[in-house]
């Protein structure tokens, strides 16, 4: 990867969001771009994890949740600065992911599936039990909004800019993080990690500072949805809310940063298109993670590049390594 | 201990492992001394590979002691056996398929190297300087395998021979006190094996240590020192090559005791 190409993703991506800022007039797109946003930042996290490091998480709802929950409960029960319950929040979920990781990470295999799936199964129910701190399932109310210094951000235009500028310094941060040592080591272990272990890294821990670290971005972007919304009910991080997430990460590209972006990007379009099929979303989903792993199972970016490819390639004669 | 026992980089003693009722090693005591080129040779299933997981913290023993560089270092994780400075290859090729070639020699410098999640995420300029010289390091060891112009290719798609040669570049990365190679000429051509031939003696000739499990007989004659024969997990022959190759339990070990008869 060429520095310059490198750069002009970030310069483009600036560019986008500030385009759009300028152009866009209307309320409803900039709540569509909100979550865009948020859903970016949790299937950024989520693809460290699985598309990176091959550990599967199958209750990243609950991480979304505490940090949503945290932050609610906090700034509109208590009436906490939003940004030290957004902190709260983090330390919340990387505190349960770390308890969770360390028995489960030790182990190879689908322990970690398990235990995340029975992680969030849990927490659901609590978000809907403990109804004198959650609301329970009726929800919480009166979640005020973020504010900068001076600046109420009120409104979901005001709103766009912060969460747009987190998601540029998650995404730099993650195409950094995945092109470092410790990138290589999770992606090592993902092919083997026997041979990883052989070459001095600690798997067992390594898994487990990347299942918190992608803890921590699902509550960051958990608390930005509950002032982004300022309600929120436990149907949102429901286990259908975790296999969301993950068949983003699967039709953006397992290990793409960018896929993610798309992943995302796509799959919270996708819903507002097809109003239709609301009551079948269920089974659109599955369709969609069926339909992507037979036929482009790098995802949507690495699968149209190679078919871009294939036919740049066919078209010069040429003969496909 | 005697003195040269104090001397070896590595000294197993009585060091014994059952797999349920198979005793996969059993009492093996052994030395080797520094910058020696050990071959650990033996029929199929003489418990070699099992030896190295020993060694190499995969498996840990029942009885007795693994004393590396003055350590006992019998029953402690991979990673940690690796951090000590004792780098392998594997019997069927473990590399990091989806990493570049170079990356997967990149791995190897990750003993050496220190930079954490958060440093690497947040690239600050100290490990900017660190991965520089993770990268020309690795690019030193892939030289020195010849794969340089395949640096950035995925790893998947080189051939048998290559990935051989890969796996060793990468353990060379981690500059390693003791190398242990398990059955490196396996798959691999004349050619290739001539070549590996010549790396093992560069190796020795730098002075690094080498424990060598290998089928390949005029191979393991050419570099090693001393050789060590296994049978059914028992140590039934050491010494230099020309008398361990002429001795009878050797022979009857490898083709069996009805040849003497």
């Amino acid at each position: 990867m060429k520095l310059s190409s490198l750069l002009n993703r970030w310069v483009l991506f600036a560019a986008a969001v500030l385009i759009l800022a300028a152009l866009v007039d209307n309320e409803y797109y900039y709540t569509l771009f909100n979550f865009i946003g948020i859903h970016a930042l949790l299937v950024v996290g989520l693809n460290l994890l699985l598309g990176y490091a091959g550990q599967i998480s199958l209750g990243h709802a609950a991480f979304f949740g505490l940090g949503a929950y945290t932050s609610g409960i906090l700034t509109a029960t208590w009436g906490a600065n939003p940004w030290l319950a957004l902190l709260a929040g983090l330390a919340v979920s990387g505190v349960a992911a770390w308890l969770i990781g360390i028995p489960a990470l030790k182990l190879r295999g689908y322990y970690l599936a398990m235990a995340t799936l029975g992680f969030g199964i849990i927490v659901y129910i609590v978000f809907n039990e403990a109804q004198a701190l959650t609301g329970g399932p009726s929800g919480l109310h009166g979640i005020p909004p973020l504010s900068l210094p001076g600046l109420s951000l009120n409104t979901p235009r005001r709103l766009y800019l912060l969460i747009w500028v987190t998601l540029g310094l998650i995404l730099a941060l993650s195409a950094n993080l995945v092109d470092s040592r410790f990138g290589r080591a999770i992606r090592a272990l993902h092919d083997t990690e026997t041979a990883a272990q052989s070459l001095g890294v600690d798997t067992a821990r390594v898994k487990l500072q990347v299942f918190v670290w992608s803890a921590l971005y699902a509550s960051l972007a958990g608390s930005y949805y509950a002032h982004t919304l300022n309600f929120i009910a436990p149907a949102s991080f429901n286990f259908m809310f975790s296999i969301k997430l993950v068949t983003m990460v699967v039709l953006g590209g397992m290990a793409s940063i960018w896929g993610s972006l798309l992943g995302a990007a796509v799959l919270t379009v996708l819903p507002e298109l097809l109003t239709v099929f609301h009551d079948y979303e269920v089974i659109v989903f599955g369709a969609i993670l069926m339909v992507v792993m037979i036929f482009l199972p790098r995802g949507l970016v690495r699968g149209l590049l190679d078919l871009w490819e294939f036919r740049r390639v066919k078209k010069e004669g040429g003969i496909i390594a | 201990m005697n003195l040269s026992a104090d001397q070896a980089i590595l000294n197993l003693q009585d060091v014994s492992l059952a797999f349920g009722g198979l005793q996969a090693v059993s009492g093996v005591s052994f030395r080797v001394p520094p910058g020696a080129v050990k071959a650990v040779i033996g029929p199929n299933g003489a418990g070699k590979t099992t030896l190295f997981n020993l060694v190499t913290g995969f498996l840990a023993p029942e009885s007795g002691r693994i004393v590396f560089q003055g350590q006992d270092i019998q029953g402690r994780p991979p990673h940690a056996v690796a951090g000590l400075g004792i780098a392998r290859t594997f019997q069927l090729v473990q590399l990091f398929e989806h990493l570049t070639v170079l990356e997967n020699v990149m791995v190897g410098r990750h003993r050496l190297s220190r930079a954490g999640m958060l440093s690497g995420a947040l690239r600050l300029p100290w490990t900017r300087r660190e991965e520089q010289s993770i990268r020309q390091q690795a690019w030193e060891a892939l030289e020195f395998v010849g794969l340089q112009d395949r640096a950035r290719q995925p790893a998947a798609i080189l051939p048998l021979g290559l990935k051989r040669l890969l796996e060793i570049a990468r353990a060379l990365a981690a500059a390693p006190a003791l190398l242990l190679l398990d059955e490196p000429a396996s798959g691999l051509d004349a050619v290739e094996t001539d070549r590996l031939q010549e790396m093992i003696l560069a190796l020795k000739a730098q002075g690094l240590t080498i424990v060598l499990v290998e089928h390949d007989m005029s191979l393991t004659m050419e570099v090693a020192d001393e050789i060590a024969v296994l049978n059914y997990g028992q140590l039934i022959a050491e010494g230099p090559p020309r008398s361990v190759q002429q001795n009878p339990e050797v022979i009857a070990a490898y083709l069996g005791t009805d040849w003497q008869a």
